[in-house]
């Protein structure tokens, strides 16, 4: 199959069915709402299905119905109607089912407005809804990596018994570019015998649920779940580096924002300036180890961010102290240019090395 | 010599697992009557209940078939779910009236619009029990509870909600019947009327509930004879009981 030029939400879509997912329950909200028209028109065509919920909250536990049957299934929304699906992903989490959950996030907070941002941060990587939680977040920064990434994202998912988040700034959902599907291989799905789907005469009933009324019992069971959590954040960390060997300074940015500081990178570099960029993949792992090997070499990081400076604090805590971190964001859907950003590098390196 | 003769057993239906409800509830007749219902029609196998957030909450522990327990309200788009996946099963919700008439009133209703083809059992005791009596959307007018410490005043808090009225009058319910929990020959009642609602299920007609005027002796304040009495005489006069929807004359 050739490249295709698609726009974002549609890709996410359309990897999302080609990774075996044939259940869709969404809400609609701007910027990601080709998402759930796609699937509207889509899913019946693989024999699956598609159902436009009440709320984000009902959407999100339509998911977790469909989940507990031990099938592929998914939701998608932007930053206010995520906020509504914390309940049911904090339940997710405590139940131990698989899904993939999509944020193309947009300017908050509140209802903002439906510009691109990446200001749900916080919310996505730091677990976002009650108790002791993380979720794996996936930040594609091209069609094509969505591509990848949201079939990554159900295995991942199938995986760990874990409700798993592809993030995506507005931008990222909107824009169109040639992709290419079916490069990767679907895996079998692997065997869910903890699934609901009636007895059948296959031995005593299963039960699916996140209560544990005794507190010794429920500290075992988040035990278990921070040992699962672990084994996650040895196995899924996804980060890609450029121009790192000879760099001064680092710059480190996701998604759409990575590829606007990319081109500033290269310009700086035509300025002499030695300036490379850590763009951490899964946001939950973040990428520690880019840092820890550069961190006693280089004269500082800038984390750029379309938010008011989130993912700096996980820059800091990877970074130890060990060099100087500096932040520049835009924020309420505001995308940063390329100059502002080169603007930032010149500042930076200059404001050091003078 | 005398020969002894099985005059009644425990059902099938249910698991050996002894209930937490307090002496004199009507939660336990209730998840007999589903229990039996089940076992009868010989669906067990094929079942998936829901369990919600209530006195029942650990309704999965006493129902023996799979069972999912889902958040505070969402019990009906939790089931929605399962019963997209699996049209061919049956597929159960178990409700307190906070679950279902407060925080999960959107969910049912749109659960009853899109005309699911799921069951929902529907526990109406008039008060949350769970949490320590206090108000419920169906707390009747001047009915004294934790946070109506003065009984339910209209003006402030408004009037009971008829759940069984409001969801009969949507295109998506196939199977409505209010039932009652107080006595032997009202509770046979309801054994029949949830097990209609199975079957409306089974013929795939649509969304099916069966409300259940159900006592809750610790937070009325009343002993259990006394909260028998108490449905009798100032619940029903305010939930009537019977069908409210019958679509296609299930009988
Ligand atoms: C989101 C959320 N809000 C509040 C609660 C607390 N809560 C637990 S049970 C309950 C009331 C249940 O009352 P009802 O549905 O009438 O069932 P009953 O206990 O009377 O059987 C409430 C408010 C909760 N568990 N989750
Ligand atoms: S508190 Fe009320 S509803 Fe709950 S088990 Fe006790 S009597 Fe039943």
């Amino acid at each position: 199959m050739g490249k295709v030029l698609m726009k974002g939400n549609e890709v996410i879509a359309e990897a999302a069915v080609q990774a075996g997912c044939k259940y869709f329950f969404g809400y609609p909200i701007t910027p990601q709402s080709e998402l759930v028209a796609y699937m509207a028109r889509r899913l019946p065509e693989v024999g699956g299905l598609f159902l436009q919920a009440e709320s984000e909250i009902a959407a999100i536990n339509m998911v977790y119905g469909a989940a507990s049957t031990g099938v592929r299934v998914m939701t998608s929304s932007s930053s206010p109607g995520f906020s509504l699906k914390q309940e049911g992903i904090s339940y997710l989490v405590g139940s131990e089912l698989p899904a993939v959950i999509v944020n193309i996030v947009r300017g908050g907070p509140g209802l903002g407005n439906i510009q691109p941002a990446q200001s749900d941060y916080f919310q996505v990587t730091k677990g976002g809804g009650h108790g002791d939680y993380n979720i794996p977040v996936l930040a594609p920064a091209s069609l094509q990596e969505i591509v990848e990434l949201t079939q990554d994202a159900f295995n991942i998912a199938d995986k760990y018994r874990t409700p798993v988040i592809v993030m995506g700034d507005g931008m990222l959902g909107q824009m169109m570019e040639p992709v290419e599907f079916g490069i990767r291989k679907v895996p079998e799905l692997p065997e869910k015998g903890w699934a609901t789907t009636g007895t059948r005469g296959d031995g005593p009933p299963k039960t699916i649920t996140s209560l544990e009324l005794n507190a010794e019992s429920l500290e075992q069971r988040n035990h278990s779940l921070q040992r699962k959590f672990a084994i996650i954040k040895e196995n899924e960390v996804r980060y890609e580096t450029y121009k790192m060997d000879d760099a001064d300074f680092i710059m480190v940015a996701f998604g759409t924002v990575a590829r606007i500081t990319m081109n500033a990178i290269n310009k700086a570099r035509k300025d002499g300036i030695k300036v490379g960029l850590i763009r951490p993949i899964s946001l939950w792992p973040f990428p520690e180890r880019p840092f820890i090997e550069s961190r006693d070499k280089v004269k500082g990081y800038i984390s750029v961010e379309m938010s008011a400076g989130q993912m700096v604090e996980d820059v800091k805590l990877a970074v130890n102290g060990h060099a100087p971190v500096d932040f520049y964001g835009r924020t309420g859907g505001v995308v940063p240019t390329q100059e502002e950003i080169y603007e930032k590098i010149i500042m930076v390196a200059g404001g050091i090395l003078i | 010599m005398t020969t002894m003769k099985t005059v009644f057993n425990k059902t099938g239906g249910l698991t050996d697992k002894p209930t937490h409800y307090c002496p004199g509830c009507t939660h336990g007749v209730i998840h007999r009557l589903v229990g039996e219902v089940l076992e009868e029609m010989d669906i067990l196998e094929e079942t998936i209940g829901v369990a919600s957030v209530g006195c029942s909450v650990l309704s999965y522990e006493y129902f023996n078939c799979d069972m999912t327990q889902a958040a505070h309200g969402r019990a009906p788009a939790v089931a929605t779910g399962v019963k997209r996946v699996l049209p061919d099963r049956f597929v159960f919700t178990y409700q307190g009236d906070g679950d279902l008439a407060s925080i999960g009133i959107s969910e049912v209703i749109h659960a009853a619009a899109r005309g699911e083809k799921i069951t929902v059992i529907f526990v109406n005791n008039a008060i949350y029990g769970m949490t320590g009596g206090q108000m419920a959307p169906t707390t009747l007018i001047g009915q004294k509870t934790a946070t109506t410490p003065f009984g339910r005043d209209v003006s402030i808090q408004g009037s009971p909600m008829k759940v069984c009225e409001m969801l009969s009058t949507l295109d998506g319910s196939a199977y409505i019947e209010r039932v009652s929990a107080h006595d032997v020959q009202h509770i046979q009642k309801a054994k029949k009327a949830i097990r209609k609602a199975f079957e409306t299920q089974k013929k795939g007609l649509g969304f099916s509930m069966i409300e259940i005027l159900s006592t809750c002796p610790t937070n009325w304040g009343l002993d259990p004879f006394e909260s028998l009495e108490w449905i009798k005489e100032n619940m029903i006069p305010v939930y009537p009981l019977g069908v409210f929807k019958n679509k296609e004359g299930v009988n």
